[in-house]
Formats: C-alpha cells, structure tokens, sequence
C-alpha cells in the first residue's frame, strides 16, 4: 500500500501540468480573441534598461559557476548517503556512529581544503 | 467498488481540491503581502476592490490573463514558453506529499483512510520534496537562459548557483531531525514527535534556524532575492515574461513558500499535531494551518525588514556559516543519538551555538560600524594618522569621521594634505 503512493503524486502532478497548460491555453485564445497583435521592432527588443542589446546573451561567464557546481555535487552526493544513514542509525548505534564520524571528517576535509584554496569564496 | 477504486477517485478529487486550494491560498498571498508590507511600510495597501481589497487578486487575474504575451525576438520560443510551466508543475508536486492532518481524522475503515487530507504518504516523502524542489532552479535558468537577455541569464545563473549553495545546507540541517525521528515519511515524523512527546524544535533549534534560513535562499525570498534583484537586473530572468507567464512565476514562488512553511510546520513544529489540544477547534488540520500561516508571516515580515544581502556575503554565508554549522550540527546529534542521552542535550548545545553566533555577528556588525574592521584591513597604521587619500577610501561614509571633530584637519590642511580620520 506504499508504492501506491507514488501513483496519487503521480496523479497530482497531471492534474498541476492539465491546469498550468489549459491556463496557458486559455490566456492565449483571451489574446487571439481581444488583441490585435502589433509587433513592432522595438517591442521585441529584449528590455536592457533602456540600452541598445548589444551581441547575443548567450556568451561566457565566470568560472566560479561551474567551481561552486562541481563542489554541489560533491556534497550533495554525500548528502544522500547522509539521509539515509540518519533514518536507520537507530538500528546501527556505535557502528554507524563510527562510520558516519570517518565519514563526515573526510567530507570536512574537502570542505577545508576548498576553503583555504579560496575557492568558496567569491571573487 | 473495490478499496483500490475508492482510493483512486479519493486521490483525484483531493489533488483537484489541493490544487484549488493552492491557488487560491496564492492569489490571497499576494494580497496579504501587499497589505502587510504597506502596514510595516505606513501605508494603506491595496483597499479599493471590495472591502479591505479582497477581490484584488480577482483583479489581477482578469489583468494578467488580458495582458499581450511578448517574445522577444532573441527569445529560444519553446524553452521560453515552457520555463513558467516547468517552474508550477515543479512546485506543486512537491506538495503531494505534506500532510494537512493525521491518517485516520474520519475513521480508522479503508474508505475514511482513503480520505486522509494528504496526497501521498510516500516513505521517502522529505527526500521527495527535497528532490522536487531542487528541480525548481531548471524553471528559473530555463526562463532566464531562453530570454536572450544578459541580465536574466545572469540573474538564471546566479539564481543556480545559489539554490545549489543552500540546497548542501538544507539537506545537512535536517539530518538531525531525521535521526530522531527514525523515518522519511511526513506523517511518521509527525507521529514520531507525538510519540516522543516533543516537537523536534526543541531537540534541533540550530537545524531549525539553519533549516529556516536555507529554506528562503532556495525559494529566493528577501533577503536572499538576488536572482531578481530589480535595482541591479532589472528583474533577472523575470525581465522578458507578460502577462499570465509571468503570473505563473509568482505563482510558483508563493506555492514554495507555502511547501517551505508546511515542511518547518510538520518536522519541526509538530505539524497538525498541538499536544493536549488535538483536534480542538473543530478541523483535524485547524492547528497545520495556523503554523503555516505564521511561517508565511515570518516570510513576508522578513522581507519587510531586512535589505537585500550582496552576492558575496550571499556564497560565504552559505558555505562557510551555513554549511559547517549544520555539519556540526549532524555531528552532535549523531553522538547525542549514539550515547542514548536524552533530547535536551542536542538542544541546549543549539541554543548554545545559536547565542555565540548571534553574538559573534552582533560584535562583528559593531565594529564593522564604528569602521575598526575597515581601518584594520586598509591597514591606516595609527587611528587618526594623515594619509593621502589616493592610498584607498574607506566603503563607507560612516566611516569618516568629520575631521572638525577632532582637529586633524588644522595640521593637515596647513601642510596642504588632504585627511581621512578614523
């Protein structure tokens, strides 16, 4: 009778995209019906505080970006073995203590070592 | 009718409730913000449609669904029509799983249970929302990367990096709680909190608060709201949607406030539960809406009062207060769990760190204040030597002193130098 709950989420989830996508459906027949659509060269120019958009958007950007997702996943990773552990540690008592001890130390090192590298800080 | 079809037709006219509701509790969100804030800011607020404004969010609705729908014209068209819509469904179906009240609040038969006011009672149910609510950064860099914007890809990008930074945070402050409570399911840590006989804020004050604070960053709420900071990107990946697009991005914003709140309610809080006065009041879940109403306060009112951090403090707040904290955290719950000690040990050791911390940064902001730490860094040598102002200016004006007050200026101004006093 567990798993069955993933069915209902499941359902609720259908039932959000039928709304969101019947909403967006009837908003754009509301704008066919009632507006007549002008579109001018100006109106379609993305809003840059009044600048003229120069070149596309999609150029490059910092590498400190990338350097705080490679550490997300490092510890998110880690995380989820620390969830799991923490539901059952009851069960594992000193043993999982122990564990989760060597476990998190290691996991602070990195941090440590990210931190006096410079590189959790910004610019 | 087999049970199995009762519990179908159960859970598609309580996801279609959950959603009505949802969307209501939002559109009446936006109204009790505006109120509340013009309140705390000495205004009236919204008041003209009904009395006290109540058929303002109507209002808004019949505008937003009449406004013209732009794209630009550098605008990726699908990922920019989809973005709003991936940004609702993310939200919504984290809220499958949090419970409005107790399994049986009808009846114990097969048929009452199958009416309980949850969705889903999975066994991974916080993992679950953890993991649905991260999906939420896809909407807003999607949004912001389709614009063909530079201000809303780097709004997007900030927004990532961001939501990444806290989401280590969040998933570290709640291993505490879980420790305690032995379960993943939403209504098993309910219930283990009434079995145990305390509400888990009174074991895990420092995951809470740490909880707490991640929790607005990753539904990018003042004071963490860098992702649409409006004075500095206009409004980051908000810039380029009209019309309803644009509402469904708020929609989705309101709705993870409200998951947020249900989550610190139900794990910290006791969720539907209130001691000795269950089920008082009438509803089963009277007391579920009442906490998460005073979250959603607690949302608005610190929006109201704090200013909008800088991106730097943002990153080094998150992973060097926020993140060792709540490895500590997790470590001392851990032995306290392990040594068999009882709850109040990992409470008095939150609330231990919580007042170092709270004091650590009031005498940090003191001398920040009277300029010592800025002195310091710009190394100045003796408090109030002459040195040329080419050298570095100090960050703020409160940090010159009127050199009339203390008759630097006389000597300086004879030998022609300009002053900067400590």
């Amino acid at each position: 009778m567990v798993a069955i709950g993933y069915l209902f989420a499941g359902l609720f989830f259908l039932g959000g995209c039928v709304f969101v996508m019947s909403s967006l459906l009837a908003a754009n027949v509301v704008n066919r019906l009632f507006l007549k659509p002008r579109s001018t060269k100006n109106k379609t120019t993305t809003y840059e505080s009044g600048e003229t958009p120069i070149g596309s958007a999609w150029v490059q950007y910092p590498l400190a970006f990338y350097i705080f997702a490679l550490l997300f996943v490092a510890f998110d990773v880690d995380i989820v073995f620390i969830l799991s552990w923490a539901v059952i540690f009851r069960q594992l008592s000193w043993f999982g203590f122990i564990e989760i001890l060597f476990f998190i130390i290691v996991l602070s090192l990195g941090l440590v070592y990210a931190w006096r590298k410079g590189v959790v800080k910004w610019i | 009718m087999s049970d199995l079809a009762w519990f179908l037709v159960a859970a598609v006219v309580k996801s279609i409730i959950a959603i009505v509701a949802l969307l209501t509790a939002f559109a009446y969100m936006t109204l009790i913000e505006r109120r509340v804030i013009a309140r705390f800011q000495r205004r009236v607020g919204p008041n003209r449609a009904g009395p006290f404004g109540v058929f303002q969010p109507l209002a808004d609705a019949i505008k937003m669904a009449f406004k013209e729908h732009i794209l630009p014209a550098k605008a990726s068209s699908f990922v920019f029509l989809m973005a709003p819509a991936i940004s609702v469904f993310v939200a919504l179906t984290a809220f499958a799983v949090v419970p409005l009240g107790g399994p049986t609040p009808w009846g114990t038969s097969a048929i009452a249970r199958a009416w309980a006011p949850y969705i889903a009672d999975l066994n991974v149910g916080i993992l679950y929302i953890l993991s649905i609510s991260s999906l939420a950064v896809y909407g807003i860099v999607l949004a912001g990367w389709s614009s063909g914007n530079h201000y809303s890809l780097l709004g997007a990008l900030r927004s990532a990096a961001q939501m990444v930074s806290y989401e280590v945070s969040i998933g570290l402050a709640l291993a505490g709680v879980l420790m305690f409570a032995g379960t993943l399911s939403m209504v098993g840590i309910v219930e283990a909190q009434v079995h145990q006989g305390i509400w888990f804020i009174l074991a895990q004050p420092l995951g809470f608060f740490l909880y707490a604070i991640a929790a607005i960053a990753e539904v990018n709420r003042a004071p963490f709201d860098l992702p649409e900071a409006e004075q500095e990107l206009v409004a980051g990946y908000l810039t380029e949607f009209s019309g309803l697009r644009w509402s469904l991005f708020q929609m989705a914003e309101y709705i993870n406030m409200i998951t947020a709140s249900s989550v610190l309610a139900t794990l910290f809080f006791g969720g539907w539960t209130l001691g000795a006065l269950n089920g008082v009041l009438g509803a089963p879940f009277i007391w579920y809406f009442i906490k998460v109403a005073f979250f959603l306060f607690v949302f608005i009112w610190l929006r109201a009062t704090l200013p909008r951090i800088r991106y730097d403090q943002l990153m080094r707040f998150g992973w060097q207060v926020l993140l060792p904290l709540s490895v500590v955290n997790a470590l001392v719950t851990a032995a306290v769990v392990a040594f068999g000690l009882s709850w109040w040990v990992s409470g008095l050791f939150g609330l231990a760190v919580l007042v170092i911390a709270v004091g650590v940064y009031y005498l940090r902001a003191r001398r920040r204040t009277a300029g010592q730490m800025e002195l310091a860094r710009l190394d100045f040598g003796t408090p109030n030597a002459t040195v040329s102002v080419g050298v570095a200016l100090p960050s703020s004006v409160r940090l010159v002193s009127l050199p009339a007050a203390n008759g630097a200026v006389d000597s300086a101004a004879e030998k022609g130098e300009p002053v900067v006093v400590g």
